[in-house]
């Protein structure tokens, strides 16, 4: 007579022969081997994972609402805000969960700039992420046409705009990213088509890849020690413990309980975040003959809009509008370069010199500035502030391999610190 | 070093914690109460008299409205929908065309279901609805302090009544201090003639209203338009009642279930603390 | 030597978590389910509909052919000799009683309807949709040498009589369904609401 344990066991032992899912269970959760050090900087990759699928249900929701045409796209927002049973809580699941998720990337972001987490062999894990936040950018970007309020109609109306500044191709490349002369329901629909199907894809692809790259190596953890050097006979860490249960349980379970409460007091009693997650001007539909007062894109691309807008004088024959589209999209790439850039002997900042701290300090405090820059109208002193920021941002990057080769470390322990 | 980096955070999100409000005439600010059901039927009422024949609330619909305000659906249909056809589920629509308004006033005047929303808050239409006064140089003999040169007549003058802007005005002269100087010998406060802007820097009320020209006072005016702008509050966002109201539940639920998760988590926490 | 998992309270604590968690899981469902009823705009698209038939003469169906949830609504005013006819043709009928559910409590009768003299039916063949043709005088006809007044549908051959009643023999399985609806005055009928309902 098998037992109902027995019976379980013949099925998986089926699936099994069939498709390795016990195998990669004990893969990547229960013998997965974690540092037994992580701290809370480490929770910030699975509250990412939940905020994403947050992001895909209640978008995919959405779309069964939503009319995806100039005409029809704001009347269809108010249609789901007010007609559609629970609409509005699924609108703002999406809207908040917009800006949580930037909130989560980038303090994962900060753990791995902190931590080293991008050194060998883990530069690839890092790059990786890069091009995941490189997309969550883009799909930022698409999805805050789609509402076809005037915030969303000039937001996309100037970043399309920058296209125009690359030299000979600039305007024919408006064109046709816009697939118009002007912004238009064409250029939405094929945003559509491109914030719902074709980056969502690409996310799930590459944060699939991701957490396989991270896998393939072992995590890093706060001392940045190698817990792969001290094994026990039979090959695990001695530093090491099982992912599952005790990171899931022990640790990830409470944080993203956390997490929600926080993401629920949000979204259900602040869910325009005073003007910042949901701007006022998109309160009226796109008008392309009304200019809002103060154009400004959503809060988390902010510190780049401040770059942009810091060039102010062209050089050698190129527009200035040129140059502010350069240092914009160079602060972006040199973040894919920074395991290259660094040259310090240890992973850690718990145990790098003085001069990483303070540019670390530094590079955190000139984006904040210039993040708020971002937000208000510019003048003589904050475009000087902003130029200063963004020579301050850049000196992190450029300036590496050079205080990361000087400065004095102190000894890293051979195992981690509790 | 991680709390110096907290520090740092939270010093930068102070000045992020105010959305920069654009210059101009300094607001009145009134607390919106959408739970008080006679304000917003009152507010409701005024809207329909005065303001839907131009302007539409078209993304709302009648029996929304009527289910919100506590309204039953044959008075609604009776005393708020003018259309004898009308349907209780129809949107909250108007039969001012574009072209015409356009011809009447010089712009279309917009719908105003979301214009609570979009003027950040009901603290606008209050003031504006309560700031007209005569100019001769408009061509509908009215301006705004608000809304400058704004193409929409004094609808409400009825009740109002008519509001004049001096160009100069006697107010109390102050001292360095911030008092009121007074005249020491008949103790009244002395005054000085301050005009233009200045009355409005100063923090004084630029308009006087014509005495009984109107068939409300100022008082049970404010009244009717504080009601109203509170029914713009509502209709900019009628589902802010259930999300106010579910949002406690979840909060008590989650926190609820974080004793749970954080029990649990400590268990294997504790375990492999020991390993 | 014990390895100081209490495992009492570890299981006490993972089955609390769980069972509180599954409560929370039910509870993020209802808005994706929820989100699937009937909108605001679909409710007032459905809302029940008033039928004026002051002027409806014995004999006649009420044009243009009103509609209710984008269903066609036949509104027939019966002679007597009409209803007389209904009696003489009971065992041709495949439901003569009405037993199916294809009309209201109130509907359940020899006339299938509130009052005798006003018929009130979805104008759709219960067989695949097509609309049947009302055919109320009694006259001999290419599909029926004996036909006795009602409809017949032109797609398949189905025949219903003049209570919509479905015959023996044909495509259709069930008489033609009556919608809800009540009198709201002696000439006012509102398609979409039962008797009771105010």
């Amino acid at each position: 007579m098998a037992t109902l344990g027995q019976s379980l066991k013949g099925v998986m032992d089926w699936v099994d022969a069939r498709l390795p899912v016990t195998e990669t269970y004990e893969k990547h959760m229960t013998k997965y081997w974690a540092p037994k050090n992580f701290n809370i900087w480490y929770v910030f990759g699975v509250l990412a994972t939940v905020v994403l699928v947050n992001q895909l249900l209640t978008g995919i929701w959405l779309t069964m609402s939503y009319v995806p045409t100039g005409e029809g796209a704001f009347a269809s927002v108010e249609y789901i805000m007010r007609d559609v049973e629970y609409g509005w809580m699924l609108r703002y699941m999406h809207s908040t969960g917009a800006s949580a998720f930037f909130v989560v990337v980038y303090l994962h972001m900060f753990r791995g700039l902190m931590y080293g987490s991008y050194q060998k062999p883990r530069e690839l894990i890092w790059v990786l992420g890069m091009l995941i936040y490189l997309a969550l950018m883009a799909e930022g970007f698409f999805g805050y046409l789609l509402p076809w309020g005037n915030m969303s109609y000039w937001g996309a109306q100037v970043i399309v705009s920058l296209a125009g500044a690359i030299p000979v191709v600039g305007d024919d490349l408006m064109t046709w990213v816009r697939g118009d002369f002007n912004m238009s329901g064409i250029t939405l629909n094929r945003f559509f088509a491109l914030h719902v199907v074709l980056v969502p894809l690409a996310l799930i692809v590459l944060v699939f890849l991701h957490i396989l790259a991270l896998h393939e190596v072992g995590s890093n953890n706060p001392d940045g020690v190698d817990i792969k050097k001290h094994t026990d006979e039979m090959g695990k860490p001695l530093d090491g413990i099982q992912f599952h249960p005790f990171y899931t349980i022990g640790h990830d379970l409470p944080a993203i309980i956390l997490f929600l409460f926080v993401f629920c007091a949000v979204m259900f009693f602040y869910p325009d975040g005073g003007g910042y997650f949901i701007e006022h001007p998109n309160y009226e539909p796109a008008d392309p003959l009304k200019t809002p007062e103060l154009i400004a894109p959503v809060w988390y691309y902010t510190p780049y809009y401040s770059m942009l807008r810091a060039a102010t004088f062209p050089l050698f024959g190129m527009t200035a509008k040129f140059w502010g589209l350069v240092v914009m999209a160079g602060a972006i790439a040199i973040l894919f370069v920074v395991p290259w850039l660094d040259r310090s002997p240890v992973r850690s900042m718990r145990y790098k010199g003085l001069p990483s701290k303070i540019f670390l300090a530094l590079l955190v405090i000139s984006f904040c500035i210039l993040g708020y820059l971002g937000t208000v109208h510019p003048t003589a002193g904050r475009t000087v502030l902003a130029q200063i920021c963004t020579a301050i941002y850049f000196s992190y990057f450029l300036l590496m391999p050079w205080y990361t080769a000087v400065e004095k470390t102190k000894p890293v322990p051979e195992r981690v610190t509790p | 070093m991680k709390r110096a980096l907290l520090a740092t955070l939270l010093l930068i999100s102070l000045p992020l914690a105010g959305f920069a409000a654009s210059s101009g005439y300094p607001l009145d600010h009134i607390e919106p109460d959408i739970h008080n059901k006679a304000s917003l039927q009152s507010g409701l009422q005024t809207y329909m008299n005065y303001c839907m024949g131009c302007h539409s609330l078209q993304y709302q619909r009648y029996k929304r409205t009527a289910d919100d305000l506590g309204i039953p659906e044959d008075l609604m249909l009776e005393h708020i929908v003018f259309d004898p056809e009308g349907q209780i589920g129809e949107l909250m629509t108007n039969t001012l065309s574009a072209e015409h308004a356009k011809a009447f006033f010089g712009a279309a005047p917009p719908d105003l279901t979301l214009h609570s929303n979009l003027k950040g808050g009901p603290d606008w239409i209050y003031t504006y609805l309560r700031t007209f006064y005569l100019d001769d140089s408009r061509p509908l003999g009215v301006n705004n302090l608000v809304f400058e040169n704004v193409g929409m007549p004094h609808v409400l003058a009825g009740l109002q009544g008519t509001q004049v802007r001096p160009e100069c005005m006697q107010l109390p002269q102050k001292a360095s201090n911030g008092g009121v100087m007074r005249d020491p010998l008949t103790d009244e406060a002395m005054t000085t003639e301050t005009c233009g802007q200045e009355i409005v820097d100063a923090g004084y009320y630029p308009l006087e209203l014509v005495e009984d020209s109107g068939s409300l006072t100022p008082e049970a005016y404010d009244q009717v338009i504080y009601d109203l702008a509170n029914f713009m509050y509502y209709v900019g966002e009628p589902a802010r009642i259930d999300r106010t109201r579910i949002g406690v539940y979840v909060l008590l639920f989650l926190a609820f279930f974080y004793v749970f998760a954080w029990l649990l988590g400590r268990e294997y926490q504790k375990e492999f603390h020991k390993t | 030597m014990s390895d100081g998992i209490n495992k009492g309270r570890r299981n006490f604590l993972i089955g609390a978590t769980t069972t509180v968690g599954s409560a929370g899981v039910v509870g993020v469902a209802v808005p994706f389910l929820g989100s699937w009823n009937p909108s605001a705009k679909a409710l007032a698209a459905g809302a029940p509909i008033k039928i004026d038939i002051s002027k409806l003469q014995p004999g006649e169906m009420l044009g243009p052919i009103p509609a209710w949830r984008d269903r066609p609504i036949f509104v027939i005013l019966r002679t007597e000799s009409m209803l007389t006819e209904l009696t003489k043709n009971v065992s041709q009928l495949a439901d003569p009683e009405s037993a199916e559910p294809q009309q209201p409590v109130y509907a359940q009768n020899d006339t299938r309807s509130i009052k005798p003299e006003l018929l009130v039916l979805v104008g759709l063949c219960t067989h695949l949709g097509c609309s049947p043709k009302p055919r109320p005088t009694v006259e001999p006809t290419d599909f029926d040498p004996n036909w006795r007044g009602g409809f017949y549908c032109p797609c398949h051959g189905s025949k219903f009589d003049l209570a919509g009643r479905v015959y023996a023999g044909v495509p259709a399985p069930t008489n033609l369904e009556v919608p809800p609806y009540r009198y709201e005055s002696d000439s006012v009928i509102v398609i979409g609401e039962d008797e009771g309902t105010a």
